[in-house]
């Protein structure tokens, strides 16, 4: 397929990933801060922001509706849902021959919807279901993805954007949260701590899952472990970097060229490493430092995606 | 349909006054054209909530498909919906016959044309096609001269203009060699209309339009150059900002070939290739949606981005195949449309099926003085710009306007032609929830390659503006399904 094709999919799949997580990171924030005793709604937007990213223009300036309204509707802010929803829009409509008619219409009713001025005013009165709706868009644009598309090279590319992606997005939402995280105390019956935990799953869309795994019975080293280590959780970095290595091998197999023994080695590090700690070695050693690690070979592995697939040198291509 | 039963068909008129101009619905009477009939009967059948229902229903779906264009110069709201009219046109077998044969003369003769121009020259020699019309023609692309092109085919794509006057003869107004587009809202009107009036559409018998993507692909692969089995077909288009984008990802999607930009390709030993995640693979055909100018920065104009350096040595030498050829503009010059008729005596021997619209040279002193007499009753246009720009309607124009014309056609008559205004054919759009008489014209698409091949109908384009001749999309137009009918 063509490297600008391939690179259109693959940045159109991160788009819509970084808008549903930055959907649901703010509905989990908003929500949170109802309970205004368990931290100061300022703090929590901070972390929120910080998880996102740290862009610009999100400053704290004691209007929560108007910087919750910026967080969602602005499309001159890289870090907005609108933004990131128009950038997967025009990435997809310079692929447009390459991705099936369902998936496009699917997509353009997302667009039209956060365009749409029935979204602006009932994000005055609420926010969250304007929020949960989007996400619903992209669950459904994923779910016709799978369904109607051809599961060729393109959908791969897809689902690489996907997971690192959201392996990257994982493991800082993981740094920003864990200092809080591990300061817990041992026994909290006011409920906050509670509240505040169950929150960091729901980012992740974790909390029922991670009830089926441990019980309600939260506690901040299993937390930390089944975010970044369970094996069949869909939202876990482990998995999500499954998921890379998944992609990678299938778009190696369907080229003819040689697999790019960087890149095996590249991701094949990053595996292991999930694969070999136990969160107990993580725990006693420099846990940020373990999450900033994770975060810097997703980099590394989108560059080397990069020089391999899309941005090779012309003479490098003749060569072979 | 219950022929005993009085219809209520005069209820649907809004404001719907007949004059010169033909009606495609209603004769001078006001009387019900035969063919329209049934249409008539049908909508006059349906409550008037059900037919504004259905064309909500039409228009949404175009917007959920995207099928949009480009408008320039704004930043929010960029892409609209094509306008559509809910009704058909219809043209009986009879008519579409005659259409067809005179569109397959003319495209051949035209064709034969260009390959003369631009290898011996004969009827340059032989003195029919004046030189200097030729030479001066801001599109001839004297690089081509003397390159041998696949089974010489110069124009394998065209869409003609067509307009239906008052005899109710269908002339010709111009021909699209270059890189006519519009074709994939034919397919798209067909695509609603199917869904909007299914019994209707089964009760005239229309004749399908729907392969036209399948018949481009086989033209495209009867290009390509000699011992290519299996070639690689792409179509180039100028990217995502172009007004015709979401065509050329259709037609591409519809062939199920690549669609390319300048930037995917690379040349490398006068080889074509394009950049895929396995490499560099080659390039044998292209169907360019680039105009010449921005093909090759090499050859044409050196501030382009949108071509690829290159490439027109590798078609020179014969390694890929670009289609339309370079310099086809030349034959849909405008001043050199005068002459067409003769080129087809000239190549054929035979008079033209498809009359021309008669067309005052500037270059010539009387014509052009008889033209400047008459400036209020002329149609002025630009030979070498398409899409209704650089034209000037003279019933229709300011003194102002028409005297910066003048004063252009004395500087630079070779720039201009001159055309009586036509009051060309109407036909019943819905305007509001009544019908409403619209200028339209007809844009058949003639696909070039072992053989020319014409899907019967095409697209209809209409200047939804009360009383506006201008019919281009970039100028308020819109357009309807048309629907050739079988001969049964």
């Amino acid at each position: 397929m063509l490297s600008r094709v391939a690179d259109s999919l693959y940045w159109m799949s991160r788009y819509l990933e970084r808008a549903e997580n930055t959907a649901r990171q703010l509905d989990v924030t908003m929500s949170l801060m109802l309970d205004t005793a368990g931290a100061s709604a300022e703090s929590r937007w901070r972390r929120l922001v910080a998880a996102l990213g740290d862009s610009m223009g999100l400053d704290w300036n004691n209007d929560l509706d108007s910087m919750a309204h910026s967080l969602v509707f602005d499309h001159l802010n890289p870090a907005s849902v609108t933004y990131t929803v128009n950038a997967a829009r025009e990435n997809a409509r310079q692929v447009r021959e390459e991705i099936s008619t369902e998936q496009w219409q699917r997509l353009n009713r997302l667009y039209h919807q956060i365009h749409s001025p029935h979204s602006l005013s009932q994000s005055r009165s609420n926010m969250a279901d304007v929020l949960t709706s989007l996400v619903d868009g992209i669950h459904l644009f994923k779910g016709v993805t799978d369904t109607t598309m051809i599961h060729g090279q393109g959908w791969h590319f897809i689902r690489l954007g996907r997971y690192l992606e959201r392996a990257y997005a994982t493991a800082t939402l993981l740094e920003v949260f864990q200092p809080d995280l591990l300061q817990a105390s041992e026994h909290d019956d006011t409920g906050y701590q509670y509240l505040e935990q169950v929150g960091l799953l729901r980012c992740c869309t974790a909390f029922e899952a991670y009830c089926q795994v441990y019980t309600a019975d939260l506690s901040p080293d299993r937390i930390l472990e089944f975010l970044l280590l369970n094996r069949d959780f869909p939202h876990s970095i482990r998995y999500s970097v499954e998921g890379i290595r998944q992609a990678v091998t299938a778009i190696q197999n369907t080229g003819a060229r040689r697999p790019s023994d960087d890149l095996t080695a590249g991701i094949g590090r990053l595996h292991a490493m999930l694969d070999f700690t136990s969160i107990a070695e993580i725990l006693a050693g420099d846990s940020a430092r373990f999450l900033h690690a994770i975060r810097e070979q997703c980099l590394h592995i989108h560059e080397l995606i990069y020089s391999y697939y899309v941005h090779y040198s012309i003479q490098s291509a003749l060569a072979i | 349909m219950n022929p005993g039963k009085p219809v209520e068909v005069d209820a649907l008129f809004g404001d719907y006054p007949l004059d010169q101009a033909y009606d495609e619905m209603r004769e001078r009477s006001g009387a019900m054209r035969s063919t329209y009939q049934t249409l008539a009967e049908t909508l006059s059948r349906l409550p008037r909530e059900e037919l504004q229902r259905r064309k909500q229903s039409a228009e949404l779906s175009f917007l959920t498909q995207g099928i949009t264009f480009t408008v320039y110069g704004r930043e929010e709201g960029t892409e609209r919906i094509f306008p559509y009219d809910l009704l058909p046109r219809l043209v009986t077998a009879q008519e579409w016959s005659r259409i067809e044969r005179g569109l397959t003369q003319r495209i051949i003769a035209l064709n034969l044309f260009l390959r003369d121009v631009y290898s011996e020259g004969k009827i340059l020699n032989d003195r029919v096609v004046p030189r200097e019309l030729v030479y001066s023609c801001k599109h001839f692309r004297r690089q081509m001269r003397g390159l041998q092109v696949p089974r010489n085919v110069y124009i394998a794509v065209v869409g003609t203009d067509l307009l239906r006057v008052r005899s109710g003869e269908f002339v010709v107004l111009e021909d699209n060699l270059r890189v006519p587009s519009g074709v994939s809202y034919m397919l798209a009107n067909r695509r609603v209309m199917k869904r909007t009036f299914p019994q209707l559409f089964q009760s005239y018998g229309v004749r399908p339009i729907e392969h036209y993507p399948q018949l481009l692909l086989s033209t495209l692969r009867s290009l390509a150059p000699e011992g290519r089995p299996e070639p690689n077909i792409v179509l180039l288009t100028p990217g995502v900002f172009n007004s015709a984008y979401y065509e050329h990802t259709y037609l591409a999607r519809q062939m199920g070939i690549d669609l390319v930009e300048g930037r995917d390709l690379v040349t490398h030993d006068n080889i074509v290739y394009m950049r895929t995640t396995d490499g560099l693979k080659r390039v044998d055909v292209i169907y360019r949606r680039v105009d010449d100018d921005f093909s090759d920065p090499l050859i044409f104009r050196g501030d382009s981005a949108l071509g690829c350096a290159g490439l027109f040595n590798a078609y020179r030498a014969g390694n890929v195949t670009v289609t339309n050829a370079f310099g086809t503009g030349l034959a849909d010059d405008k001043a050199l449309y005068a002459y067409v008729p003769r080129i087809i005596r000239y190549y054929l021997g035979e008079d033209a099926v498809l009359p021309n619209v008669e067309t005052y040279l500037l270059t010539d002193e009387k014509e052009r003085r008889h033209v400047l007499a008459n400036l209020d009753k002329l149609v002025v246009k630009a030979v070498g710009e398409s899409g209704g720009y650089g034209m000037l309607i003279g019933p229709h124009a300011t003194i102002k306007q028409r005297e910066e014309f003048a004063r252009q056609i004395e500087t630079h008559p070779r720039n201009y032609i001159a055309q009586p205004t036509l009051d060309f054919s109407r036909a019943p759009c819905l305007i509001g929830d009544r019908l409403e008489p619209r200028h339209v014209d007809l844009r058949p698409y003639i696909l070039f390659g072992d053989k020319v091949n014409i899907v019967p109908g095409g697209l209809t384009r209409v200047a939804l503006e009360k009383g506006s001749l201008v019919v281009n999309s970039s100028q308020g137009g819109g357009s309807k399904d048309t629907w050739v009918l079988d001969s049964r």
